[in-house]
């Protein structure tokens, strides 16, 4: 035991003698949550529509008023001729066409029905997708008060019965916010990167220096040496975390609905996941630009995996499988159940078990990969 | 007699086809100074290697203060002191906590070092920079403090490689009166070296050509029956008959 004191004090020693390893336990982790929320929201705002308009009518214009004013598409032009519309596409500026044939206005009143052409720029696919069933369900809703605007006062009293109304509640996050979805994982993100980069690189540059060796050859056993590894990076880890939390109830106003011991154990348990990780890495690496490629590789799956920007409910099934495989999708499923739906321990206690999983493969992996002796 | 505290025979250590280390066969005894000499890729800290636990020889026998090193080198290391060729004390930290990483790590009690590291730096003469990082130190300065580490924790024996490489002829000869006191303290030395000067400084002394011993002997009678008065002569006679090109 005493052993492992004089490794952790020096270990200790180095991290806090380190500025660029303070300010990446500091500065990065506020900047990340106050900035990357912002960025990565999927909701589509500012789509850039252009109307032609050949009919001119006053429910021509009622049409593209109500569009205007959903709040969700700026008007960027009205082109004179689908050719020109065609061009606001493909110079970018406008992300839709909407066209109005003429004799819109006459159609409608007279027939019932009148068909109108969108044209979607599907370069940017998200963006194209969503700008196009906004602007459907707009103008859903436009026919529907269309009809009652057009039929007599005598069918439209019995309008209202032949229609089922939706309304929907979103539980949990009541606005639909994307950041409530966003900043818990990016608090994840957070120490995923922390743990699974410093861990790795610490012990390659140690490897690089020649220090290992010396290391090697003295009686450290191989438990003491990645423990003492371990712990110091684990303390950073819950330290940052911490200080995520803060940021995420400071800016965002974001408190955990559920308990934050039971936040913190998993937190713990996934840290330790996640450094045993780094350490297996720096067990397999020679020199720290090896060990930056290997772990960036993996990150980049499991976080692409995780389920951090895309439901994992709409993957393949083998995609599936796969995201299960990775701490981080088991991670970050619980965090949001905890933050946002206040799950209790009682609820995810399957995850902790994948996360404990996790810590006991990889760190023994790490364990038996290190050789004191080649 | 004196005790033999490192016995080797036919241990032999192959990369593929290549022979780093081809059954060589030598004894040192307890309390001498044993100077390992040879060219650059001749075998030598390969062989050290081996004998400091660090690397697992392909065949032959050896023994290191009476354990085995194919199953023991974690006992090895207990009663050895290792100083490698590249700089190993941490940059990072200072001379005091240096010192005291590895004193700890070697399992001397709180107390000890703290009494030892305050003669140690009485010693080396710098009081003053007990505290500075390591990595401000001049190389001299570092070479003299990390054999000094690596004798803290009072091993059997303490491998040296190439300790002196790079450093002035003055801090060369003080690092060879540091040596020799450690050896009057009744530590085995076992030190690799490329300076001829060096070699007649040790007791007794091999030469490897091409991963084999093909001397060993004290440099008197070496230079005898290599019929010269210098070692450079005898080490030239040796390893012109090296077929690997030195790197």
């Amino acid at each position: 035991m005493n052993v492992l004191f004089f490794i952790l004090r020096k270990e200790f020693r180095q991290i806090f003698r380190d500025r660029i390893i303070l300010a990446m336990m500091t500065f990065v982790p506020i900047v990340q949550l106050i900035i990357l929320p912002f960025a990565a929201d999927f909701e589509v705002k500012n789509i850039n529509v252009a109307y032609l308009d050949h009919d001119h009518s006053s429910y021509s214009n009622e049409l593209i008023n109500k569009i205007g004013s959903s709040g969700y598409f700026s008007l960027v032009g009205y082109p004179l001729s689908y050719h020109d519309g065609l061009q606001l596409i493909e110079t970018g500026d406008a992300d839709l066409v909407l066209e109005i044939p003429s004799g819109f206005e006459r159609n409608l009143v007279r027939h019932g029905h009148q068909k109108v052409n969108i044209v979607v720029d599907a370069i940017n696919g998200t963006k194209s997708s969503l700008g196009g069933s906004y602007l459907k369900s707009v103008l859903a809703d436009f026919n529907s008060r269309l009809d009652i605007m057009i039929k007599s006062p005598n069918d439209a009293i019995s309008l209202p019965a032949k229609r089922i109304e939706i309304s929907s509640v979103n539980w949990f996050n009541p606005r639909a916010e994307y950041k409530y979805y966003m900043v818990p994982a990016i608090l994840v993100l957070l120490l995923t990167l922390i743990g699974g980069f410093m861990t790795a690189l610490n012990i390659v540059r140690e490897k690089e220096v020649g220090t290992i060796e010396q290391i090697n050859v003295t009686p450290i056993k191989k438990w003491q040496f990645i423990l003492g590894k371990l712990i110091p990076f684990w303390i950073v880890g819950m330290i940052v975390f911490t200080l995520g939390l803060t940021v995420m109830y400071v800016v965002y106003g974001i408190f955990p609905a559920g308990s934050i011991p039971t936040l913190y154990l998993f937190a713990g348990v996934y840290l330790v996941a996640l450094l045993g990780f780094g350490l297996l890495i720096s067990t397999f690496s020679d020199s720290q630009l090896q060990a930056m490629f290997v772990a960036f590789f993996f990150i980049m799956i499991f976080i692409l995996m995780s389920g951090f920007f895309t439901s994992i409910d709409s993957m393949p099934g083998w995609a599936k499988q796969i995201s299960l495989l990775t701490p981080v999708t088991h991670f970050i499923h619980v965090v949001r159940l905890i933050v946002l739906k206040g799950s209790s321990l009682g609820h995810v206690y399957m995850e902790l078990f994948y996360l404990i999983l996790f810590a006991i493969v990889l760190n023994s992996l790490a364990i038996w990969n290190y050789r004191k002796t080649s | 007699m004196a005790n033999k505290i490192i016995e080797c025979h036919e241990l032999s250590k192959h990369f593929g086809d290549f022979k780093a280390v081809d059954q060589i066969t030598f004894d040192v005894k307890e309390g001498e100074i044993f100077g390992f000499l040879g060219a650059n890729g001749a075998g030598k800290t390969t062989a050290m290697r081996i004998l400091c636990g660090l690397s697992y020889p392909t065949s032959g026998e050896a023994s290191v203060a009476g354990f085995n090193v194919y199953k023991q080198q974690e006992k090895i290391k207990k009663h050895i002191g290792y100083m490698s060729q590249k700089f190993s004390l941490y940059d990072n930290l200072t001379i005091l906590e240096n010192i005291e990483f590895y004193g700890g790590v070697y399992g001397v009690s709180r107390e000890e070092i703290k009494k030892r590291s305050n003669e140690l730096v009485a010693t080396l003469g710098l009081e003053k920079e007990a505290k500075k990082l390591v990595g401000s130190l001049p190389l001299g300065w570092k070479q003299k403090l990390a054999f000094s580490v690596a004798i803290f924790h009072r091993p059997k024996i303490v491998f040296l490689d190439e300790p002196t490489g790079g450093v002035d002829p003055i801090t060369r000869r003080q690092f060879w009166d540091m040596i020799y006191q450690a050896a009057e303290d009744g530590i085995t030395v076992f030190v690799t070296t490329h300076y001829m000067d060096e070699a007649e400084y040790c007791n007794r002394i091999t030469v490897m050509v091409d991963g084999r011993v093909e001397a060993l002997d004290s440099p008197a009678r070496l230079k005898e029956s290599f019929h010269t008065h210098s070692m450079d002569e005898v080490f030239y006679q040796l390893a012109r008959k090296a077929k690997r090109s030195s790197d």
